[in-house]
């Protein structure tokens, strides 16, 4: 069944791109998602219409399409620009990075939820007090909220990387050699779609697997020391 | 921007956005009506009954729903002697058939784990009193437990419809011209990238917020005897994932 003529080692390439550009968009997801997350929760007029603008916007609109919609808009609207003001330049955007420019701009919407959500799971009387003690509000967030705002987000951020690391699938289409792609030009080769498609199929499945041991594992820690009823 | 071609684009995206509902309308009731039986299964005592379906639940819900429209599309040829001899080559030779398959399979898979969190939620209460009033398995599950496991997982299954919506632009990979493979079309001949990507999705835009608005109304109407109880509509769009 997995006699891949050869053609193995082309997908464990691929698959150690794919858990690459899951890890960097998901690093970026996170920055994203916190800069959306004080933008939700900010009194500031303007950082909360745009943060709701962002999250409503990226959640309503199929990931390949953003994908297609920034990996080919943006150099054209950076060209057009250019013309207009007088110069002529050719971009290129380098697919590796476009891939994770693009997955964690989309899944930073989902983290934003997330880390809204746990931010306002943290008790009210925490930063109350943290005021009290005359901490100013930079420092109430990075000594008392931000510690305490990941047992909360950690749910919620464990299922933003499962579904953004399927997602880096999609990345395939703008011709990053990941896991699928490298399935793909494999098949041109070794006429055995099936088997092909099949091992991709097994490593995405390995990936989830692991992750969800890793989140128990991660949840377990990061909860230690809170009482459970 | 040049409005000129967003207005000449309409029509043709538009039947692209009739490919992308129908392909969610279809994959949607098949998809629910093979998810009750199989989260009926998959909570089974029985392992004979509930093991097959956990092994199908992990594996559509672990892979990327591309790996599974090309092992669909494209691993079908590898088969294709076995196939031809059983008369099925001709469905699995259509991109459409094999797109609609896979969504069918796909969207099953997340339903029966919604509905088998939903039968789970069943106050366990209802179901000793309905025993007590002797009702048992197929009665017991199409009186009682269905009908209110149904309700509660329907604010989870509104959001698999709007994923399920999403997720078909995937089949313009595979050649169909669903509103995303309208759009590349027409991209790829004119060069106008924005101004059409950015009119597709909007279009998107507005049948998702108009897919939630519809489970939102229905929620709230199912919802009458739990009012007070019930989240605030608005507050439950927000907490969408």
């Amino acid at each position: 069944m997995f006699d891949l003529k050869g053609y193995g080692w082309m997908l464990w390439e691929g698959l150690s791109i794919t858990i690459m550009v899951g890890f960097l968009s998901l690093l970026l997801a996170m920055a994203m998602g916190l800069i959306g997350a004080w933008g939700k929760l900010s009194r500031n007029k303007a950082a909360n219409l745009t943060a709701t603008t962002y999250t409503t916007v990226i959640r309503g609109i199929p990931e390949l399409l953003l994908l297609l919609i920034i990996f080919y808009g943006t150099p054209t609207l950076i060209q057009n620009t250019a013309e207009r003001m007088g110069f002529d330049i050719r971009l290129d955007f380098n697919p590796f990075i476009a891939g994770i420019l693009t997955l964690g701009f989309i899944y930073g919407a989902f983290a934003t939820e997330v880390f809204r959500g746990a931010f306002l799971a943290i008790p009210k009387g925490q930063g109350e007090a943290a005021y009290a003690m005359g901490m100013s509000r930079m420092l109430a967030f990075r000594r008392i909220l931000l510690p305490q705002m990941w047992r909360f987000a950690l749910p919620g951020l464990g299922n933003v990387w499962m579904v953004l690391i399927k997602a880096t699938a999609l990345v395939s289409v703008i011709g990053l050699e990941e896991l699928m792609r490298k399935s793909y030009i494999a098949m041109g080769a070794i006429k055995l779609p099936f088997t092909l498609f099949f091992a991709a199929a097994m490593m995405y499945l390995a990936i989830t697997a692991v992750s969800m041991l890793g989140q128990r594992y991660i949840e377990r820690w990061a909860n230690r020391g809170i009482r459970r009823a | 921007m040049d409005w000129q071609i967003i207005v000449d684009s309409i029509p043709a995206l538009l039947e692209g956005m009739g490919l992308t509902v129908q392909l969610t309308l279809i994959s949607l009731v098949a998809g629910f009506f093979l998810a009750i039986p199989l989260g009926v299964m998959r909570l089974s005592s029985n392992v004979l009954l509930s093991s097959p379906v956990l092994g199908y639940v992990f594996f559509f819900r672990g892979t990327p729903l591309l790996v599974q429209i090309f092992l669909i599309y494209y691993g079908s040829g590898q088969f294709r002697p076995v196939l031809q001899e059983w008369g099925l080559w001709e469905f699995f030779r259509e991109a459409y058939f094999c797109a609609l398959l896979t969504l069918i399979l796909n969207t099953a898979a997340y339903t029966t784990e919604i509905f088998r969190g939903g039968i789970q939620a069943v106050p366990h209460g209802e179901v000793e009193a309905a025993r007590a009033c002797g009702m048992s398995g197929f009665t017991l599950y199409r009186r009682i437990i269905l009908p209110k496991a149904l309700r509660l997982a329907l604010p989870a299954y509104s959001n698999e419809v709007v994923f399920l919506f999403q997720s078909t632009s995937l089949v313009s990979i595979i050649t169909l011209m669903d509103l995303t493979g309208v759009a590349r079309v027409i991209v790829a001949r004119t060069f106008d990238v924005y101004e059409i990507y950015i009119t597709a999705g909007l279009m998107y835009l507005v049948v998702t917020y108009g897919i939630l608005w519809v489970f939102r109304t229905v929620e709230f109407r199912l919802s009458g005897h739990l009012r007070d109880r019930a989240l605030d509509p608005v507050e439950a769009l927000k907490l969408h994932p």
